[in-house]
């Protein structure tokens, strides 16, 4: 009962942001200009999410709440929603479908590099989340989902190279995620070994 | 609708959001509580406060920004330059201004406090008749004229901007420069008082302060560069760089510092804010230049900021020198602008 109350609680509050969106934006939340904040917007929501989803297991470890781990798949599904909308705002209201500039652009830049790579890394979590999946892959499941670690690092350092100045924002998202990565390093030293 | 042109779109149309749709975008705003309760993952301040902001622009009970901006009196800008006007109600809700804040957004909440009159300039340096100059009297007596300009951001969006003020060549005479006056170096307020950015460096996106720039004499005195004092028949608001600013047309807008306080002509080449901060991304010299590209963005187009809403997207090339090329090309005749970028 309690978790399907967490449940829904967790559906709202990442889903409520975006519906928000559609009146803020028009309403000039995000100023006179809305694309540069919103692509931001976006991805800063789409690490925090990040974070909340490496966050789960330490948290349910600590506090003896095993239940949450149920939620730890949605987490992730919402974070790969956020960063799929990150990414496309930024190819059709930024880069305005131009793919030639876009092409170049995401071999070119190297903190595109690292966000793209990091979304594919995602694409590929999501889609072996389906549960069909999940049991097909049986053992080998785990070792892809490693793989979020790995992500985990990149995007802050997409971040990191993204910003025009100012490395304390960036560096606060790194020293979470590194923390958070380092409560499991022993899981992390058997993985990829 | 996204869209891309390779030359600049030739209307002429300006469209500017009337008072009204703002009061009612104002109202919907205020009925958003949503947003509150997703703040946990939300970066924004929470839509009420964001409509406090349009409530001292555009709202009645709070006295109103634009009844602080006094109108102009100035010559029209009568130059067939076919560019479509980038509306007023963006211009002064997109800026860069870090010393309030680094998001876009920033600037225009929280720079409304800044005291701008009285407010002095002091031209110094090699001169022959150094002088503190009253912004206010110069605003209030000088002949202004209006300039519509191509903006170019070096973050590869660009606006287009009815600005009003002087001739900066024309303003530098009176003070007599002097043959060792071979650059001209700007200097923002330093009042972390007033700045909040200058005084958190978290806020302040770690930039060093007060915000520095720089141009080469004959820059300065083409009579393209501009004092600017106002935009839209208007003096600046302060999140424009009130009340005085500089406006470098072909260069990208970093070089266009806001709300000056020191003129000094120098012989050296005077240090520039984004230069020390990152010398391999931005230069002194910083003309747009479509063919040069940042180290972490391509140059060549730019999206233009006009009329349209979220999803009207216009991708543009850009142009070099942002199309003042006739004008400006020939004082870098011979200098290799990858070198000098």
């Amino acid at each position: 009962m309690t978790l399907l109350f967490f449940r829904i609680a967790l559906h709202l509050s990442c889903a409520a942001p975006l519906i928000w969106l559609y009146w803020a934006i028009p309403a000039g939340a995000f100023g006179g200009d809305p694309v540069k904040e919103l692509i931001h917007f976006l991805g800063i929501g789409a690490i925090r999410l990040l974070i909340l989803t490496l966050a789960v297991s330490p948290f349910a470890k600590t506090f003896k709440v095993g239940q949450i781990l149920k939620l730890r798949r949605a987490l992730g599904l919402w974070c790969f929603t956020w960063a799929s909308l990150h990414f496309a705002t930024w190819l059709s209201l930024d880069l305005a479908f131009d793919w030639a500039l876009i092409g170049s652009e995401l071999v070119k830049r190297t903190y595109i590099v690292l966000g793209f790579s990091a979304w594919l890394i995602l694409l590929v979590l999501a889609v072996t989340s389906l549960p069909k999946l999940v049991r097909m892959l049986g053992r080998r499941w785990k070792k892809i989902h490693g793989w979020i670690y790995i992500a985990s690092l990149i995007v802050c350092i997409h971040f990191w190279w993204s910003v025009k100045s100012g490395w304390i924002e960036p560096l606060i998202y790194l020293l979470i995620t590194v923390a958070l990565l380092s409560y499991r390093k022993r899981k992390l030293f058997v993985a990829f070994n | 609708m996204t869209k891309h042109v390779s030359r600049r779109d030739s209307s002429t149309q300006l469209e500017v959001t009337p008072e009204s749709v703002f009061l009612q975008r104002r109202k919907i705003l205020q009925s958003l509580g949503l947003g509150v309760g997703a703040a946990a993952i939300s970066p924004l301040s929470s839509p009420l406060a964001q409509a406090g902001v349009f409530d001292s622009i555009f709202g009645k009970d709070q006295p109103s920004l634009l009844a602080k901006q006094k109108k102009l009196a100035y010559a029209k800008d009568a130059s067939d330059h076919g560019l479509a006007l980038t509306p007023e109600n963006k211009i002064i809700s997109h800026n860069n201004f870090y010393e309030f804040g680094t998001d876009k957004t920033d600037p225009m909440k929280n720079s409304q406090a800044l005291k701008v009159e009285p407010w002095t300039l002091s031209v110094e340096g090699e001169v022959a008749k150094p002088k503190t100059v009253d912004v206010w009297e110069l605003i209030n007596s000088a002949p202004l004229v209006e300039r519509i300009y191509r903006m170019r951001c070096v973050e590869a969006w660009s606006m287009v901007i009815p600005w009003i003020g002087i001739e900066l060549g024309q303003f530098l005479k009176q003070f007599e420069p002097t043959s060792k006056a071979k650059y001209v170096a700007f200097e923002t307020l330093y009042d972390p008082e007033q700045m909040p950015g200058q005084k958190h460096r978290f806020m302040g996106g770690g930039i060093k302060y007060p915000y520095v720039e720089g141009l080469r004499m004959d820059e300065a005195m083409n009579p393209l560069t501009l004092l600017s004092l106002g935009l839209y028949g208007k003096t600046l608001a302060p999140q424009n760089g009130a009340p005085i600013r500089l406006v470098v047309p072909w260069k990208y807008g970093f070089k266009g510092i806001k709300s000056i306080v020191k003129i000094r002509l120098v012989e050296k080449m005077p240090p520039t804010t984004w230069n020390l901060l990152a010398p391999n991304e931005y230069g002194f010299y910083a003309n747009v230049n479509p063919a040069v590209d940042h180290p972490r963005w391509s140059q060549a187009s730019e999206r233009f900021i006009g009329a349209g809403g979220v999803f009207d997207v216009t991708r543009q090339d850009t142009l070099p020198f942002n199309g003042y090329a006739e004008q400006v090309a020939g004082l870098y005749k011979g200098m290799n602008l990858r070198k000098w970028f």
